[in-house]
């Protein structure tokens, strides 16, 4: 039990380790580093499977059965992608602007990685407890929308350019919905913390404990949430159907695979955050298994599974907005909705009508 | 209204059209290009004939001239009628054209020029459709000669 | 050589967009013009005969048996129909007596093709609009319409089962069985297409209000089919010039008023309805007879001009043909449907949206090749 527990803080356990061997400052680089690597190859590692699950679900959906030759059950086949992408032409058109239009997906990736690092994974499991955690991540997805306003500037294409503005607007507005519904339940903990967050949900989970405000901040945030990261039914911005392929249509190979794989690492990290504000991070229901720690990591990727399934499902059954109706629902509907809402969550808070185990 | 009385009718407007009713199943009438928007116009506008169908426009090259043949329908009193008009300058034929009556003739007649090179005067948009801009002759005439596309059995 | 495109309508807040020919969205070879102001068109300009075959050339020199076959190609999706209307007007034109076997057997072989063009139309509709799944399921309705076509016909798509004077074979033992189950298959999905699409808000949203055709446009524009009865223009062919078993079947001619992309959706829905009742009223009834008639093998038409019209999938499809007594005709015409529906595409999407063509050039239900031919 007690070396299961040291090893889940990783970062205080090999910071202790290394600074046995050499002197403080550099242990604490050669720690930076080793968890900036880890990280990096969980990133890579969920983001090939989950393209994985997302070929399977879309196939079990059109009544096919998705990649199954490449390894057992096809669990090889986005390595086998992701070779075939390394090894592609690196083109770019003659008048892009060279240095933008290789930034570009940079920003996006770097984005990823960095709000990836707060979440709880389990107890201690956490790589950067910050005191500020939702407004650093809040922070930090405004952020990716440069990447995007790059790639489709700099690719000087006409396509690219109209798919990059959109896709601004879209992101930009929905930002604000995210903010709101989350801050919702900031009323209820009290605290940005993410690691204090899901401490208060041992009484319960928030949206148990806040009810009908809670279920509906819910609801606003898949929305917004699935607006975000550009997925259906607010795919416009890479709808194939209509102009092109959006912002990335002038990026090939291994540029566009980091375009590619960061939509999908968005969709994980809205899930998660969604697990962890919502349904109670790695905290398992009632409570069965909260003294064994490392199980944590399963109850948590369970529950963002589950809601990354959920927004895999609205993508293969509903049509596509069009950019005015889509804007239309983020500010004549949900902006107000969420508006009230915070209201009634406050009063239910000041009247202590939370519900608490 | 019959094939009968249709001719009665129409033949009271513009004396000088020839009808016939051989070797076909709707009235044929024929009429002369300087007459041919008039007769369009009555034939849409008139209450009793009421034809504001223009199903089929097709351009014909009756050797040695060239014509179009025009099948109109009424929605209204559900009759038939199909009105030929013909030039025999085969250098530069013109016709008028009847697309502020049947929209649907903008097309028809740019596929007319297209393949027979009949011209129409205020035609909106009169330019090739099916071929490229700069295909040289008429295709669908008789006497179109064409080494490399062509097949002659 | 570079051949440069000039739109001398072109002022300089404008923005000129080429969509096509290679588009997903545009349904075989069409290159459309746009010149749009941010997100609103404000023309469009079909470029067409990337697909242009000169059918109508080559068959100066065919005879009328091959005609038949290039037909097949016209409109690929209702080629059961088209050869439908090249034999029926040499048929009319020989004055040929044909026994009924061959008119109900073309009729429900007919409507079968008319549901499986349909189903593609439906399908492919969900996928430009977004719905990435509707594409899959109906394409699996249409599979088994296609198993039923080759085992008859002997070909899924071109089928060329007509000839002047009947049907090439007689129909297999099979057919009416095959063709009942998949009734009762069909008549279940059905209602699930409602569920998945049709009741859907965002589906309805891109739908209603778009693309807005009223009823003396429709008229004037020649529109036919589907988009003429959605717009309450009663053109159905089989209804006011009926032709081979149509007459002695009942059924409802669809037609709404509202004249938008939703009401031309909900056409064509209802449509396969009303086929599914004239199969049923049909299969059970083949009469026995020949399914040839014995013609010359040389078919040469009398002297004169024919015409006949057909419904196609797409609306009214109608062969003229002028005949001098040769073995040729000596002109033949083939008034497409898809040429006057195209013609409507700048009257309806001008002042929307380019979301807005997409969906309304869905629901006009182009085939090119039957434009181009």
């Amino acid at each position: 039990m007690n070396t299961m527990n040291i090893a889940l803080n990783i970062t205080q356990t090999i910071q202790d380790l290394l600074v046995g061997m050499m002197p403080e400052s550099v242990a604490s680089i050669v720690t930076m580093v080793v968890i900036a690597l880890i990280y990096l190859i969980i990133f890579a590692v969920a983001g090939l499977y989950l393209v994985l699950l997302e070929r399977k679900v879309a196939a079990w959906f059109q009544l096919r059965i998705g990649p199954n030759r490449v390894g057992y059950w096809g669990l090889l086949q986005t390595m086998a992608d992701a070779l075939k992408l390394v090894s592609k032409e690196l083109t770019g058109t003659v008048k892009a602007d060279k240095f933008l239009y290789n930034l570009a997906p940079y920003f996006v990736i770097v984005t990823s990685l960095m709000a990836l690092a707060v979440f709880p994974f389990t107890q201690e499991f956490q790589a950067f407890d910050i005191n500020i955690g939702i407004f650093f991540l809040i922070a930090i997805s405004s952020i990716g929308v440069i990447g995007i306003l790059l790639g489709g500037w700099s690719s000087n294409n006409k396509f690219a350019l109209i798919g990059a503005m959109r896709s601004g607007v879209q992101t930009i507005s929905y930002e604000l919905s995210i903010g709101l519904s989350l801050l919702t339940m900031v009323l209820i903990t009290g605290s940005l913390q993410l690691s204090e967050i899901v401490e208060v949900q041992k009484s319960g989970w928030l949206i148990v404990q806040g009810h009908i405000p809670a279920v509906i901040a819910f609801m606003i945030y898949m929305i917004a949430g699935t607006a975000e990261t550009n997925r259906a039914p607010f795919d416009l911005v890479e709808a194939e159907s209509e102009l092109g392929a959006g912002f990335h249509t002038e990026y090939s190979g291994m540029k566009f695979a980091y375009f590619f794989l960061a939509e999908f690492i968005n969709m994980f990290i809205i899930a998660a955050i969604a697990t962890t504000i919502f349904f109670g991070g790695w905290l398992s229901p009632f409570g069965i298994t909260d003294s064994i720690p490392w199980l944590g990591i399963f109850w948590f990727l369970g529950k963002t599974l589950v809601l990354v399934f959920l927004m895999m499902w609205f993508r293969w059954t509903f049509p596509r907005l069009r950019i005015d109706q889509l804007l239309t629902l983020e500010w004549k509907y949900l902006l107000p909705i969420n508006l009230v809402n915070i209201v009634i969550m406050a009063i239910i808070v000041w009247l202590n009508l939370t519900i608490k185990f | 209204m019959t094939n009968e009385a249709l001719q009665n009718l129409i033949s009271s407007w513009i004396p000088e059209l020839e009808f016939s009713e051989e070797a076909s199943q709707f009235i044929n009438i024929t009429v002369q290009p300087e007459q041919l928007y008039q007769l369009m116009l009555k034939l849409k506008t008139n209450n009793d004939t009421y034809f504001d169908y223009l199903f089929c426009l097709s351009g014909v090259d009756w050797e040695p001239e060239l014509g179009v043949v025009y099948h109109l329908e009424s929605t209204k009193h559900r009759h038939i009628v199909v009105v030929k008009v013909k030039t025999s300058d085969r250098e530069n034929p013109t016709l008028d054209s009847v697309c502020d009556i049947w929209k649907t003739a903008e097309f028809h007649e740019r596929e007319v020029f297209d393949f027979f090179g009949i011209k129409f005067n205020n035609h909106p948009n009169l330019k090739r459709l099916f071929l490229t801009d700069e295909w040289e002759g008429f295709p669908l005439r008789k006497d179109y000669v064409d080494e490399i596309n062509m097949v002659i059995k | 050589m570079e051949k440069v495109l000039v739109n001398n309508n072109f002022k300089s807040e404008e923005y000129f967009i080429n969509m096509g020919p290679q588009h997903p969205a545009t349904h075989g070879v069409l290159r459309l013009l746009l010149t749009i102001d941010g997100e609103i068109i404000k023309k469009v300009e079909p470029d067409l005969g990337y697909i242009h075959r000169s059918i109508e050339k080559m068959s100066e020199r065919d005879s009328y048996q091959q005609i038949v076959h290039l037909t097949d190609r016209m409109d690929y999706l209702s080629s059961h129909i088209n050869n439908e209307a090249v034999c029926l007007t040499v048929e009319n034109a020989l004055q040929l007596e044909i026994p009924d076997r061959i008119k109900v057997i073309r009729t429900i072989i007919g409507e079968l093709t008319r549901i499986a063009s349909h189903t593609l139309w439906w399908g492919v509709m969900g996928m430009d609009v977004g719905a990435l799944t509707t594409y899959f399921y109906g394409f699996r309705d249409r599979e088994m319409i296609n198993d039923i076509f080759e085992e008859t016909c002997g070909a899924r798509l071109t089928m060329n089962y007509n000839i002047p004077g009947g049907l090439m074979f007689d129909i297999h033992p099979n057919f009416v069985k095959r063709t009942k189950e998949f009734i009762t298959h069909f008549r279940t999905k059905l209602p699930e297409y409602d569920r998945l699409l049709t009741g859907n808000v965002i589906f309805q949203k891109r739908m209603k209000g778009v693309g807005m055709l009223s009823k003396e446009d429709a008229i004037s524009f020649g529109a036919s089919g589907p988009v003429g009865r959605g717009s309450g223009y009663s053109c159905d062919v089989r209804k006011h010039h009926p032709y081979s078993a149509l007459d002695k079947v009942t059924f409802k001619e669809i037609l709404k008023t509202e004249g938008d992309s939703f009401a031309r959706y909900q056409v064509r829905i209802e449509e396969m309805w009303e086929s599914m009742s004239i199969i049923e009223q049909l299969i059970d009834n083949i009469p026995e007879g020949d399914h040839q008639v014995t013609t010359n093998a040389v078919i040469k038409l009398p002297k004169g001009e024919f015409y006949q019209k057909v419904e196609t999938a797409r609306g009214e499809l109608g062969v003229y043909v002028i005949s001098t007594g040769t073995k040729n005709p000596y002109r033949i015409k083939f008034r497409s449907p898809g040429f006057s529906n195209l013609s409507l595409l700048n009257h309806i999407a001008v002042g929307g949206k380019i979301g807005d063509l997409v969906a309304s050039m869905a629901t006009l239900d182009l085939v090119i090749p039957d434009i181009d031919r």
